[in-house]
């Protein structure tokens, strides 16, 4: 009966999902030490050699080899590194931003408000990936630029959220009784208002860090995101994406580690979500 | 309906146009000479010479504003330098194949997602509920480019059933639009069942229920009409998404849409093809959405009315 009711709080596939998550992240943290191989080092002998379950696989390389001779594992482990923290990085950037921007509009209001609420409509009113090319074809590609597009991407959700709880905050009693006792505008709302809204802000988070590595993924596909020699799950799969044929691994092992990142990411959230607001259901 | 609902929506729709139009003026001045931006880094000094006077990029930056619209007024919107044709027309000649495979993942989506969902509503907790749920989760986690190599994989290279890439059959079409529909009949089935349930569970059925109605009409009658306008709603994201997904599965099946002609136009810096495509896509959103919001008026008698009050 009581295991019944762990399951239920705890619903097996949602464990899963965040054994999995936690995996990945200790794998990009610990990169370095996991990996076998340099993710660039070439072993031109062994190009395209298949994963070991295959026939032709060696021990010497468990996940094959590229048209390169690159390893696989080692790759993909490098990858998922540069994945995550590009992801992550922009998911920081973005909430930073965001929510000054959004704390700006709502304490400025008038023309200031307006210029914001401007921005937030004209980056809704087309899909950011028509953005995020538009720019990438202007101003070239850069590791630092394509960082700060991933940045932009969820940036005025975290706007448009801190905007409308700060202006409700505001007329709160505590707002108005610690600036009538001579805080500045920055204290109130960096010491008062921020701690409350920040669980808003956190759940925000969790829903754009999916979307985050997707962007990044497909532009990286694309040939738009990150360049060689840097690696990136998603240049995986664009450059395997010749070799289906004969190397199938080359593709088919980033994309589903993508698959799996992405879905065990949904099922946490949407567990998250349940269990911090069980109305949202 | 109103006229002052009217006007106030396409008003917004005009000013969205303009914001986009400005945004790609700013960068495209901020990226440095528009000339050589347009033109391409091999063109002869005095075609360089003759667009700047053409654009007036010598004048101040709002004389230059002023001209850049008038230019997009008279249709003027650069020439392609790898391909040497007016930017429009290269990029109008790829619109019907583009749009074919929209409207075929449109309706995929329409005839697989919406029934789904509502079936699922109707069926709640039971097990094709909790199947479809689960497939529609999958559905939507998988990156399009992904499934599109994963359907190229089983389907092409191994099992040899359908084309690899190219457009020219109907059995050309089959697995992008699979590719496309799979993400997007997942979020419409969620959707319309959550907003099925929600609908369900209104007082007001549960009077048409007291009341002696049976349930194959209260459904029909009351619960899928005011279901419905939530699902107008994401409609308007779906076409955004719909063109998004487009770029990538158009790249994965070598499509020749205006998708792929998008994405090697920037990685090849052809500016004017990126403009025009930009100017394409903001102009269809923009439609769509008013498209949207006027259906909205048109089905919600609440908002229509709200409106001619005012």
């Amino acid at each position: 009966m009581r295991v019944r009711r762990f399951f239920e709080r705890y619903p097996p596939l949602v464990m899963i999902a965040s054994l999995w998550l936690l995996a990945m992240i200790a794998i990009a943290i610990l990169a370095t030490q996991l990996a076998p191989y340099d993710y660039a080092k070439m072993d031109l002998y062994s190009r395209l050699q298949p994963p070991i379950w295959l026939e032709g696989g060696k021990w010497d390389h468990l996940f094959g080899t590229d048209d390169l001779g690159r390893d696989v594992l080692s790759r993909l482990i490098f990858s998922i590194r540069m994945s995550l923290l590009v992801a992550f990085l922009g998911t920081i950037i973005g909430a930073v931003f965001g929510t000054a921007v959004g704390f700006v509009a709502a304490h400025f209001r008038g023309w200031v408000d307006d210029f914001v609420m401007m921005c937030i409509d004209f980056q809704a009113s087309l899909p950011f990936m028509i953005i995020a090319l538009a720019v990438l074809a202007f101003f070239g590609n850069s590791l630092f630029l394509f960082i700060a597009l991933m940045g932009i991407y969820g940036w005025e959700r975290y706007a448009r959220i801190t905007r409308a709880l700060a202006l409700s905050a505001s007329t709160h009693g505590y707002a108005v009784a610690v600036s009538t006792l001579g805080a500045t505008p920055l204290r109130v709302y960096g010491r008062h208002i921020l701690p409350n809204i920040a669980s808003a802000l956190i759940v925000n988070m969790t829903l754009n860090f999916p979307g985050t590595v997707l962007m990044e993924t497909s532009l990286s596909f694309l040939g738009l995101g990150i360049q060689p020699p840097l690696t990136s799950l998603g240049n995986m799969l664009g450059f395997g994406r010749d070799y289906l044929t004969t190397a199938w691994w080359i593709a088919v092992l980033p994309g589903m580690t993508i698959f799996f990142a992405t879905l065990a990411m949904s099922l946490l959230g949407d567990w998250v979500r349940d269990r911090l607001d069980p109305t949202l259901k | 309906m109103s006229t002052a609902y009217l006007l106030q929506k396409f008003a917004r729709a005009l000013l969205t146009i303009w914001i986009i139009v400005t945004f790609v003026f700013i960068i495209l001045r901020l990226s440095g000479d528009p000339a050589m931006s347009i033109l391409g880094p091999d063109a002869e000094t005095e075609t360089l010479e003759a667009f700047r006077e053409a654009w007036g990029l010598n004048k101040p930056i709002w004389t230059q504003y002023l001209i850049y619209f008038g230019n997009i007024f008279q249709g003027d919107l650069g020439v392609s330098y790898l391909d040497g044709r007016d930017a429009i027309e290269v990029v109008a000649e790829r619109i019907p194949k583009t749009a074919s495979l929209m409207l075929a993942t449109a309706v995929v989506t329409f005839v697989i997602g919406i029934p789904a969902g509502v079936y699922s509503a109707l069926h709640r907790n039971t097990f094709i509920d909790r199947l479809t749920m689960t497939v529609s989760v999958m559905g939507f986690s998988a990156p399009n480019f992904f499934l599109g190599i994963l359907l190229i994989l089983l389907f092409s290279v191994s099992w040899r059933m359908l084309p690899t890439g190219g457009s020219e059959t109907v059995w050309h079409y089959v697995l992008p639009v699979i590719t496309m529909a799979t993400a997007e009949a997942a979020v419409f089935a969620r959707f319309t069942r959550s907003a099925m349930l929600d609908v369900l569970n209104q007082p007001y059925i549960r009077t048409a229920i007291a009341k002696g109605l049976p349930w194959n009409k209260a459904v029909r009658e009351h619960a899928l009409p005011n279901a419905a306008i939530p699902t107008v709603t994401i409609t308007g994201f779906f076409v955004g998404t719909l063109i998004a997904g487009g770029v990538i599965t158009e790249n994965v099946f070598a499509w020749p849409g205006v998708g792929r002609l998008f994405v090697d136009s920037v990685a090849n810096r052809d500016l004017a093809v990126v403009q025009v495509i930009i100017f394409l896509i903001a102009f269809s959103m923009v439609t769509t959405n008013l498209v949207i919001d006027l259906a909205y008026g048109w089905l919600d008698p609440r908002i229509r009315d709200l409106r001619a009050e005012d």
